[in-house]
């Protein structure tokens, strides 16, 4: 079929998207946006939609009631966006709408046509009455290329991806031959978004001519990483992206099968993307002779079942084959025998996400952002301390300085920067000194970190970087999958060392061997989680020596994390004659009545858990927390008392 | 198989595996899909249950259990009624999960994974439940909550506590005015 035909075919759904998008915008009712991605949900957001409906249909007011996908501004959720065009205004974006600011908006805004400027976030578009939410630095820093629509679209109805752009791409890259489109995406210098940066050109052309027969596309969606949620919310957000971008690749090296690995712990993604393949079904943009063309797909969603390890593409395969998600010895490379012995393709979702842009605007365009040898963006979960967490995409190559600091507004409560963890359990932790580090896949490698799948942790002054460090590899050393020995019993002992270490038990030897550990894991093991594993320990004992060596030989926690090492007491010259805050926030009733009717703790029973520090009212501010514990002022109990 | 004595709702459960499985073609990539039906159901898996399965892929009931501990979702006790599941990711460890666990731990006397006595609660620690910028984070039932205190861990017991109450009370007086 000629390119003229393909585009003829794709024509009416274009009409009857642009219809439909017209025909909202002249109506002249309310369209109501509310960001219902699983944080969206977490804050609230679905009380605030029934908040809504009950106050637009108690005051017969007519409204859309548009739910989206996350805008990534995770900080203010649940955020609502308001397009209310006969008031005059621009849409407006309101933040933390919980249901009761609902209310108001419906009565204040919808009803009488005041906008209630305290709850104002910001316009969504350049105006002369309310500032733009683009003015402010969390916008526009951000250089949005997969996550342009996340949060702008319903990801349940197919016409609005469409309206905007959606499966442009594929027509394109059908009327074109799959080595055109292939040399495209090599020239476009994309990498491969999963972690460790494979040009994904490349990848498909070692595909495509592995011999005869049929080829397989696999999404991995199989986000494991403790504090990375990017997949997650490109799938709830816009799962029509991915699949055309799927559905690109799978025509490029020449498959008919597509399957999607996502985790069975996201299940609103699993609801949405499942949705999203029907529609493209119904449609003819997947399944079978997709746009009157003799290009068949079919797309099978796998619910991965929670094992870190499937990340890694040969355990992966072998998990949708139903066996143990052990990873193998490569070569062979999935390109040559992937799953069901065929070749396949394994891509991350927001290395397909970048595909049809990269299609429809051109390899050049694409090699314009980012830098020489990482082109595009990177887009990282930045979470932990900061003030404002959430999603951020970026250009590759700008400096971890202005992202953790002028994206994401630094520091919260006046403390002080420490450490930012990058990749998960595979990256490491980078000191102050590295913040001017450009974001890409080999400055951050080069530094001990690595990209990973761009889960950032931000860590102020109050975290403990061998407790860090202890906590990824309690995960790696359950994630294991026992393959091979060095990571099986490796992290095992590493493990226990640090556990050592942060209770107060750490010898002087133990710095040295958990140096010769790490290493020794690193070469023996086959896949790459063995393989990164030692990585939170080998960059926080570069970096962060004078933290082991105190725990180690003071027995004393800098950073007053390690529970073992602290203990809390109270300030009889602050304590307030009769105030029992704390006494009634104590789980394990620790707290008792000393002399003066003031308060003390008794270490014996206090479990610090730090509760009566958050109540006890700031303007005594009597609770201390010191390190070693032997520092506390012992206050006994009356025996009568216990 | 011998299915030894089974009390009315093993055996319910049993027949509906059966009713199942048929649905399933008998493929060895269908193990995985099948033993989360199942767990769907009945919110774990059992002995029988794995050795229905074996047989109708023709595997060997020690491979599906192989595959089964292999992988964190599948559970092999009954939950409790009410589950919590606390978030230990990265983002949740820094700001405190482990605390928040422990008070559920206290709380109610068992360890991560298991079940009270009287079937009503049962705690899991999870990896990472993606709503890092809410962290802690714990979810209770099926929904997430953010920034939870450990304070708020006794609140949640007590909210469970007010509602059995309420709904017993309204159970008396149905029957009181029938």
């Amino acid at each position: 079929m000629s390119r003229v035909d393909i585009k003829k075919r794709f024509a009416p759904i274009l009409r009857e998207a642009t219809r439909r998008t017209e025909e909202k915008k002249t109506d002249g009712i309310p369209t109501i946006y509310i960001v219902m991605s699983t944080c969206g949900l977490a804050s609230g957001a679905a009380e605030t939609k029934q908040a809504f409906e009950e106050a637009l249909s108690h005051k017969s007011i007519e409204a859309r009631i548009v739910p989206v996908g996350c805008l990534g501004h995770c900080y203010a959720e649940p955020l609502v966006v308001i397009d209310h065009p006969t008031s005059g205004l621009p849409p407006i974006c309101y933040h933390q709408v919980s249901a009761a600011r609902a209310q108001v908006l419906v009565k204040s805004y919808l009803e009488k046509g005041d906008p209630v400027f305290k709850y104002v976030l910001g316009a969504t578009e350049e105006n002369d009455l309310i500032p733009a939410v683009m003015d402010f630095p969390r916008f526009n820093l951000e250089q949005r290329l997969v996550m342009e629509q996340c949060g702008r679209i319903d990801p349940n109805d197919i016409y609005q991806s469409v309206a905007e752009g959606g499966y442009g791409g594929l027509v394109k890259a059908l009327g074109s031959a799959p080595e055109e489109v292939i040399a495209e995406i090599e020239t476009s210098g994309l990498r491969g978004r999963g972690g460790a940066g494979f040009p994904a050109g490349r990848k498909w052309r070692l595909a495509r001519g592995a011999g005869p027969g049929e080829k397989i596309v696999i999404c991995n969606a199989d986000e494991g990483d403790p504090g990375a949620y990017m997949d997650r919310t490109i799938l709830e957000s816009n799962p029509h992206q991915l699949l055309e971008g799927l559905a690109i690749c799978a025509y490029a090296i020449g498959a008919n099968q597509a399957h999607v690995y996502v985790r069975a712990e996201y299940p609103l993604a699993v609801k949405t993307i499942q949705q999203a393949i029907k529609s493209g079904e119904q449609l003819s943009l997947l399944g079978s002779s997709i746009l009157g063309t003799s290009f068949n797909l079919e797309v099978i969603v796998f619910q991965g079942s929670g094992a870190f390890v499937c990340g890694e593409e040969t355990a992966l395969i072998h998990s949708i084959e139903g066996k143990r998600g052990m990873p193998q010895h490569r070569p062979p490379y999935p390109v040559e025998k992937g799953l069901w012995e065929r070749p396949t393709v394994v891509n991350n979702v927001k290395t397909l996400s970048c595909v049809p842009s990269i299609i429809n605007r051109g390899a050049e365009w694409f090699r314009s952002i980012g830098t020489e040898k990482s082109p595009g963006t990177a887009i990282f979960s930045v979470v932990g301390n900061v003030i404002h967490p959430g999603l951020v995409e970026i250009a590759m190559g700008t400096s971890l300085r202005t992202l953790i600091f002028d994206v994401c507004g630094g520091i919260p409560k006046k403390k002080s920067f420490k450490a930012v963890q990058i990749g998960g359990p595979s990256g490491g932790c980078l000191p102050e000194s590295f913040l001017d580090t450009p974001i890409d896949f080999d400055s951050l490698t080069e530094a001990g970190a690595m990209m990973g799948s761009g889960g950032m942790v931000v860590m102020d002054e109050n975290s403990c970087m061998v407790d860090v460090s202890r906590y990824f590899l309690d995960f790696t050393q359950k994630e294991s999958c026992g393959k091979c020995t060095f990571c099986r019993i490796g992290t095992r002992h590493l493990l226990n060392i640090l556990d050592r270490i942060t209770k107060g038990e750490g010898r002087e030897e133990d710095l040295g061997l958990l140096e010769t550990l790490s290493k020794d894991i690193k070469s023996g093991s086959l896949c790459g989680l063995g393989k990164t594993a030692p990585n939170p320990v080998l960059t926080s004992l570069k970096y962060f020596l004078d933290e082991y060596e105190a725990h180690v030989r003071e027995k004393r926690c800098p950073a007053l994390k390690c529970r073992a090492l602290t203990a809390f007491y109270i300030d009889l010259e602050k304590c307030a004659r009769g105030c029992d805050v704390c006494v009634g926030c104590c789980p394990v009733e620790a707290i008792f009545t000393t002399t003066g009717r003031k308060k003390a703790i008794d270490q014996e029973l206090c479990v610090k858990c730090g509760e009566c520090m958050v109540v006890c009212p700031p303007e005594y501010d009597a609770l201390e927390k010191v390190s070693p514990p032997e520092l506390a002022p012992i206050i006994e109990r009356s025996p009568e008392k216990k | 198989m011998t299915t030894p004595e089974l009390d009315g709702e093993e055996r319910a459960r049993v027949e509906e595996i059966t009713a199942m499985l048929p649905h399933f073609e008998k493929s060895r990539g269908n193990l995985i899909p099948i033993l989360q039906s199942i767990q769907e159901k009945h919110a774990y898996l059992s002995g029988a249950a794995m050795e229905m399965v074996a047989e109708h892929l023709s595997i060997s009931p020690s491979e599906v259990y192989g595959v089964a501990t292999f992988y964190n979702q599948f559970r092999f006790h009954p939950p409790g009624k009410h589950q919590f599941k606390v978030c230990l990711g990265t983002a949740c460890h820094v700001a405190g999960g482990d605390i928040i666990l422990e008070n559920f731990v206290r709380k109610l006397g068992i360890k991560d994974g298991e079940t009270t006595p009287d079937r009503e609660y049962s705690i899991e620690r999870v990896a990472c439940v993606g709503c890092c910028a809410l962290a802690p984070v714990a979810v209770i039932d099926d929904t997430v909550e953010g920034h939870i205190q450990p304070s708020r861990v006794e609140g949640i017991f007590v909210q469970f506590q007010v509602e059995r109450e309420r709904q017993e009370r309204e159970k008396a007086e149905r029957e009181s005015g029938e």
